[in-house]
């Protein structure tokens, strides 16, 4: 019987994945409302909740895919995955509009260029810091700055120490969480209610999901702009850190 | 019918991933380049299209603005198959650095935010929704 039942769950993993995320989105509305009095927004707690989630999986299981590696669980794993996610990102762009992005253009640019290259500054000048003084482990953890992938693409190609890619890796994921968790926090402060501000923000910060799940907890109207910048963003950085990015701290440090 | 919506959907998001994915192998990439960004122009680029040729019913629309909504949902589910221990146990070196580089990001908003900043303002129709509404 109880082996029965497990299977059923196994097997209707996403409806599992709709059902628990139908909860927590509506646990934190209600946690919204009643405990903070609307000051902290409803999407926002349920990252939050998501991210803890993700922590207690990872606790309990050992494993890299937070409360998806729960068997019972493993269909948020469905819900949240790759196939998925760019589905409802391509369909918020329903409703976006051209004029908003051709305004934009020159903004863009510039920050998708500063969004890359200073993070990997920061990332690299802290690897710097803590005593990594060889060219192939700095250029890893300062790509982990910029996202994850790129520090896991990064230290890959350059043949880094699995150590220093697993720390590449957090970094990125360091970030991406931040990201998650500032974005409604400091939106007003920095005039993030516009899509041409949304634009800047994507091609700065560029960790698709940081931004993603940062502009839907502040408005999420402003994902669409956010994103469409961004989705460029890990692209250009896979491109530039293996080569520019690693061999002008090649001169910086020659080993 | 709302799978048209749905169908246009899934036909932007599979054209925009393999043009990302040409991109990345033609650049020498091992990740998929503008993808996603591709689709979402070719999607907002037909249902335009279509919209004026009075091809695109609201009934269609539907099947786009569902999965528009469930984006929110999504990212919850993401957010909760982070790594997030392994970001906790990079120690240091990943808070100092992650953290580093969020700040300093943040901080360009608003320098890079005013290039063209004042051009968008005079002619766009974007207003930001009042909180009450946002429910």
């Amino acid at each position: 019987m109880n082996e029965r039942l497990h299977q059923a769950i196994l097997s209707d993993g996403l409806l599992v994945g709709f059902a628990v995320t139908g909860v927590v989105m509506w646990a934190s509305y209600w946690v919204s409302t009643h405990v903070t009095r609307g000051r902290i927004h409803g999407s926002a707690i349920a990252v939050f909740v998501g991210l803890v989630m993700a922590y207690v999986g990872g606790v309990v299981t050992g494993g890299k895919n937070g409360i998806a590696d729960i068997p019972s669980l493993a269909g948020i794993g469905l819900l949240g995955g790759p196939m998925l996610r760019d589905f409802a990102i391509v369909a918020t762009a329903y409703g976006a509009t051209f004029q908003d992005l051709r305004r934009s253009g020159a903004a863009v640019l510039v920050s998708l260029s500063f969004g890359l290259v200073v993070p990997f500054l920061c990332g690299g000048l802290v690897a710097v810091a803590f005593g990594y003084h060889d060219a192939v482990s700095i250029t890893t953890i300062g790509c982990g700055g910029v996202t994850y992938i790129v520090g896991a693409v990064t230290g890959a190609a350059l043949g880094a120490k699995s150590e220093v890619i697993a720390l590449s890796i957090a970094t990125g994921l360091v970030k991406a969480i931040a990201v998650m968790i500032l974005t409604p926090a400091i939106a007003k402060r920095i005039g993030l209610n516009n899509p041409h501000t949304a634009m800047v923000y994507g091609g700065l910060l560029g960790t698709h999901s940081g931004v993603g799940a940062g502009l839907a907890a502040t408005d999420p109207r402003l994902v669409p702009y956010g994103l469409m910048v961004s989705t460029f963003y890990t692209g250009f950085g896979c491109l530039l850190g293996p080569s520019a990015f690693y061999f002008l701290t090649r001169i910086a440090f020659p080993v | 019918m709302v799978i048209y919506g749905v169908s246009l959907l899934a036909l932007c998001s599979l054209a925009g991933l393999l043009l990302g994915e040409a991109l990345g192998y033609l650049l020498g990439v091992k990740s998929n380049v503008g993808g996603v960004g591709f689709a979402m122009l070719l999607l907002m680029f037909l249902t335009g299209w279509m919209a004026r040729h009075g091809k695109f019913k609201p009934v269609s629309a539907e099947g786009l603005r569902f999965w528009s909504a469930m984006y929110l949902p999504i990212v919850v589910a993401m957010a909760a198959q982070q790594n997030v221990l392994g970001a906790v146990k990079g120690g240091w070196v990943a808070l100092f650095g992650g953290l580093a580089a969020v700040t300093a990001s943040i901080l360009l908003v608003p320098l890079i935010n005013r290039i063209g900043l004042e051009k968008h303002h005079r002619e766009s129709d974007w207003n930001p929704i009042p909180e009450e509404d946002r429910k």
